[in-house]
């Protein structure tokens, strides 16, 4: 499993950044397999797509 | 009350004047003390220059990433190792983003496109979107497509663009330390062709890329002498991957007496709350920012960030006793 802030592995590292980040933020990063994902913001809400996992909404 | 204060309150508010550049870089340096009577000051000058109303704005990327310019503040250049991705906006999603924004009382939606200026398949593009926005949603709809030639602000202002964006960014003297792909006078070019083809123009920046206040003080006076319908004010909201990626984020008190100081620079002008007000400033912040010279906000998410929700933005308006502007309100 991966960041899907920074892209880097979920378990390594500290992520708190990350965390506090997305608040702000759609996921870049495939937390599957992390792919930089196809990221649409609009006013309302996110998609967020991996070829390989699919879409992903906030 | 600190001289430059009551300068300010003889020929601002009483003369609808706005602050050359020496008494712009006076109202930057007060100290924090005088920030309570700064902001004052500058909430006085909206109200009466420009009046209750905020003019309520969303804004969605038709075309996202990819960009060949270098601006060193975006994640959207394809030059540094961001995480953004290309992506396109599909019409009927464009009109669903449009509805979404009016449903909130908002009578702006803009439109941008991370480009440099743009080609034929994206004024295809607009010209479809901004027909079936027209069709199906009351609102008016603004765009932010980077530099234009003579032929395209012609087209768009024809398709019925009322508002162009176009952000000078930072003052003429520091441009060169954010933009080494394209010059000030580029930017500043299109903005004069805009002005000229009667839509509105709207033309801010971004606060703490690394400017001085002297320099801030400047872009403010060049702000003014362009004289824009509208300036969106936006901080740094520093993105992973470019080059001021490690900047730090524009202090409160700064942001607020940035906010003053542009009101006091232009008292008539529209001045937005754009982007990163959210880290720089957080609720109490914000608040104290629309009490303090800002009458216009973006509401909802921004172009690649997310922004706090609309409810809580117009919950704030309804507190404050600032009415949404209407449509009616904006002919
Ligand atoms: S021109 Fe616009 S989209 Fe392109 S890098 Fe500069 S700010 Fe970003
Ligand atoms: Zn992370
Ligand atoms: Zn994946």
């Amino acid at each position: 499993m991966y960041c899907d802030r920074c892209g880097l592995a979920a378990a390594e590292g500290d992520h708190a950044a990350c965390v506090t980040a997305r608040q702000l933020e759609p996921p870049r990063y495939c937390a599957d397999c992390r792919r930089r994902m196809k990221v649409q913001v609009v006013p309302t809400g996110w998609t967020a797509t991996c070829v390989e996992h699919g879409e992903r909404r906030g | 009350m600190p001289k430059i204060l009551d300068r300010a309150r003889a020929r601002v508010l009483d003369d609808g004047a706005g602050l050359d550049e020496a008494g712009i870089l006076e109202v930057l340096q007060l100290p924090d003390e005088d920030l309570p009577e700064l902001l004052q000051l500058a909430h006085e000058v909206r109200m009466k220059w420009c009046g209750p109303e905020v003019e309520v704005e969303g804004i969605v990327s038709l075309k996202t990433g990819g960009c060949p310019e270098d601006c060193h503040f975006c994640s959207q250049s394809g030059l540094f190792a961001s995480p953004v991705r290309a992506v396109w906006l599909d019409i009927p999603s464009l009109v669903e983003a449009a509805k979404q924004t009016a449903a909130t009382g908002a009578t702006e939606f803009c439109i941008v496109a991370a480009v440099r200026g743009p080609d034929k398949r994206l004024m295809d593009q607009m010209r479809a979107g901004v027909q079936a926005i027209k069709e199906a949603v009351d609102i008016q709809v603004a765009a932010s497509l980077g530099m234009l030639t003579q032929e395209q602000v012609d087209e768009l202002a024809e398709m019925g663009v009322h508002r162009y964006n176009h952000n000078l960014e930072t003052c003429r003297s520091y441009f060169p330390n954010v933009v080494t792909t394209h010059s000030w006078e580029e930017r500043w070019s299109t903005l004069t062709m805009v002005r000229e083809s009667g839509m509105e123009v709207c033309c801010g920046g971004i606060l703490g890329m690394g400017e001085t206040l002297e320099q801030r003080a400047e872009f403010a006076a060049q702000l003014a002498e362009l004289d824009p319908h509208e300036v969106p004010l936006n901080f740094l909201s520093p993105r992973p991957g470019t080059p001021f990626g490690d900047r730090p984020v524009v202090e409160g008190r700064d942001a607020l007496r940035a906010i003053a100081a542009f009101r006091l620079a232009m008292p008539r002008t529209i001045l937005r709350y754009a982007g990163g007000r959210e880290i720089t400033l957080g609720d109490l912040g914000t608040r104290d920012g629309l009490l303090g010279g800002i009458n216009a906000m973006i509401v909802g998410n921004y172009l690649t960030t997310l922004g706090r929700s609309a409810t809580a933005d117009l919950e704030l308006l309804k507190d404050l006793k600032m009415p949404v502007k209407s449509l009616s309100a904006t002919f």
